[in-house]
């Protein structure tokens, strides 16, 4: 693990800041007006090879360092939070395969995911388990050489254009969500399959949100993810990973943030002179700086943890996610009060990224969730025994 | 068919430009990029090897050492192998020893086709394209906005007055486009990954047959002085109005000039 950036992360993150600037950045506000999902801006990250980073290049994918993963969406969530969450999720839902998948699943859906052919998306969450995934509800029974699946899942990321998800389910109700959840890769062109119903939300809002319903969906055992009783786990690998995806994201909101808040304040003059220029505004500019510099720098670190997959990973991700997510929500907010009457206003981006920096303290676990999380790993460090 | 494209490695477009004591263009304080004109000459090359018309697009570049970085990010974009040629000798290099270099070096790589973009965005000659196929004694096809090769044959369309001539002439030749051959694309990240493994070589003088006495210095002109533009044209600010009261004075003003 090296502490200063490569060579190849500093040129990903100019090419990657090049395409964003030029053909996200101008997208952004019309993708948040009309809430729709910028099927342009896909096959862009697709034709740029970029919604594979996370896959072997045996299957199609580029293989990417953690770090360069986190530039990646750093950068596109710079321009735009909604296009950064086409390669986060490409990961979220692929993640499930990468940990337990066995050869033949990562042949199947590698490579069609690695080229963006497919979208995928992850259905943990039910509408009465988000933080308390092992209440969760929706079963699968085995009929031969399939499963049934049968529930619904709430807040999917992705959930209504996705053609494969990867889907947690009881095979085993009695020994509850812990132990009795399975993990399995479906094809939402399954019969049975719907996904009814799309959330209006306030941010990230050209980022399909999807209420699923699984009836009767028939998924042969072959796409079942390890062993019956292993989803659980699986889900918490996933999650440990996956919410790195998340803290860039924060980390790119905030930067796109602060640049928009030092470019306004360099602009606008009161009392004769550029708002810049006060020290009240220049003070209020250092603070994002530096805590936008200081959540960056714990992302990197621990993602380059998460490439050695180190045994207390959750301590850095989950740290990472808080720290970028809280940072994420206050340098936007005050990315607003730079810009005043103006921040307020959709003509200007600072408001959409502060509503789109809201959720980054919500999802892939609450920051309350990732708290817990760091807790945990803490006192195990210090010897402190768990809670009988 | 073979294209080699020549390319510059030029100051960024936005970067703050300052000449060195010698006059020549301060390039080491300076983020560089390839000169935007020939990312159009990179376009249309490998338009042509997508659509199978050529097999082989090769890059070309003389500058210094850092040029190198020019030439992997042309070939990130996509074809083949690339070319360097830098020599101490040719510091300060003016349109004509450039043309010299590049024409001996084209000599060794003997393409169907030179591709240049109309002019570099730095010295702003427009006069290489010309004076490399006057030296390799091969047709020009200039200010081509967009390029078809067939049977042995190129062809250019070109932008004048009245319209487009179309304008034909056999290989080997010299072509140089315009802005009108289509968006450059991005490199993709496959296209960068693969670009390190592709083959770059770098020339001296010598072995494209040079010398330095043949290149008089690296140049037969002399800049003899540059200074920023004196004043700024007089500047007119909109400011703090609505946009349609905006749109209305900048109309009125385009007007009044009878520029609309």
């Amino acid at each position: 693990m090296t502490y200063r950036l490569t060579r190849d992360q500093d040129e990903l993150r100019a090419v990657v800041r090049e395409l964003a600037d030029e053909r996200i950045a101008p997208r952004a506000a019309e993708i948040d007006a009309t809430s729709e999902f910028p099927w342009d801006l896909k096959e862009l990250l697709a034709q740029q090879d970029l919604l594979g980073t996370c896959l072997p290049e045996a299957y199609g994918g580029t293989n990417l360092d953690g770090v360069s993963q986190a530039i990646l969406v750093e950068e596109i969530a710079r321009a735009d939070a909604t296009t950064s969450l086409i390669p986060i999720v490409q990961k979220l839902g692929a993640l499930p395969i990468i940990i337990a998948g066995n050869d033949d699943q990562k042949q199947r859906y590698f490579p069609r995911l690695a080229s963006g052919e497919w979208l995928t998306a992850f259905a943990l969450t039910e509408a009465a388990a988000g933080s308390d995934v092992a209440s969760n509800r929706m079963k699968a029974t085995r009929d031969g050489d399939d499963y049934l699946l049968n529930g619904s899942k709430r807040f999917i990321t992705h959930g209504s254009i996705a053609k494969v998800i990867t889907a947690f389910a009881l095979t085993n109700a009695d020994a509850g969500g812990r132990k009795g959840m399975s993990a399995f890769i479906v094809e939402t062109d399954t019969p049975g399959f719907n996904a009814p119903r799309i959330e209006h939300k306030m941010g990230i809002r050209g980022s399909p949100t999807a209420e699923l319903t699984f009836d009767d969906v028939r998924v042969p055992a072959q796409n079942r993810l390890g062993e019956e009783g292993d989803g659980f786990k699986i889900a918490m690998a996933t999650l440990d990973h996956s919410r790195l995806g998340v803290a860039a994201q924060a980390v790119g909101i905030a930067q796109g943030a602060l640049d928009a808040a030092v470019h306004y304040a360099a602009d606008r003059k009161q009392f004769g002179q550029r708002v810049v220029d006060f020290e009240a505004i220049q003070f209020m500019l250092a603070d994002m700086a530096s805590q936008t510099e200081a959540a960056r720098q714990l992302v990197y670190a621990a993602a380059a943890r998460a490439d050695d997959n180190v045994p207390d990973l959750p301590y850095w991700t989950s740290a990472a996610k808080l720290i970028a997510g809280d940072t994420a929500m206050k340098v936007t907010t005050d990315a607003v009060q730079v810009l005043g009457g103006y921040g307020y206003i959709t003509e200007y981006p600072v408001e959409r990224m502060m509503r789109d920096a809201k959720i980054t303290q919500l999802y892939e676990g609450t920051q309350q969730i990732q708290r817990l999380l760091v807790a945990r790993q803490l006192l195990a460090r210090s010897g402190v025994p768990a809670r009988p | 068919m073979k294209i080699v494209v020549c390319i510059k490695q030029v100051p960024a477009t936005t970067a703050d430009k300052r000449y060195e004591a010698d006059l020549t263009l301060d390039r080491a304080s300076v983020d560089t990029v390839i000169n935007p004109l020939d990312e159009y000459a990179i376009e249309q090359a490998l338009r042509l090897l997508d659509d199978g018309n050529v097999d082989q697009v090769v890059y070309l570049s003389m500058g210094p050492e850092p040029a190198g970085e020019a030439l992997r990010r042309a070939l990130a974009m996509g074809g083949d192998e690339a070319y360097l040629v830098t020599d101490g000798a040719l510091s300060g290099a003016d349109e004509w020893a450039t043309a010299r270099v590049l024409a001996s070096a084209l000599d060794r790589l003997s393409p169907d086709v030179a591709l240049m973009g109309m002019a570099s965005d730095d010295a702003k000659g427009s006069l290489v394209p010309g004076a490399v196929a006057a030296m390799r004694n091969v047709p020009l096809l200039s200010y081509g906005a967009e390029v078809w090769l067939q049977d042995g044959k190129a062809k250019i369309r070109r932008l004048n007055a009245a319209g487009y001539d179309i304008i034909e002439a056999p290989t080997p030749l010299v072509v140089s486009v315009t802005d009108q051959v289509g968006e450059p694309r991005y490199a993709s990240l496959k296209g960068i990954m693969a670009a390190k493994r592709k083959p770059l070589e770098t020339w001296t003088l010598s072995d494209i047959g040079l010398s330095a006495d043949e290149l008089h210095g690296a140049a037969l002109t002399r800049m003899t002085s540059a200074e920023p533009p004196r004043t700024k044209p007089p500047t007119e600010r909109i400011d703090n109005v609505a946009p349609d009261e905006a749109a209305t004075r900048i109309a009125d003003w385009l007007a009044a000039r009878k520029l609309i």
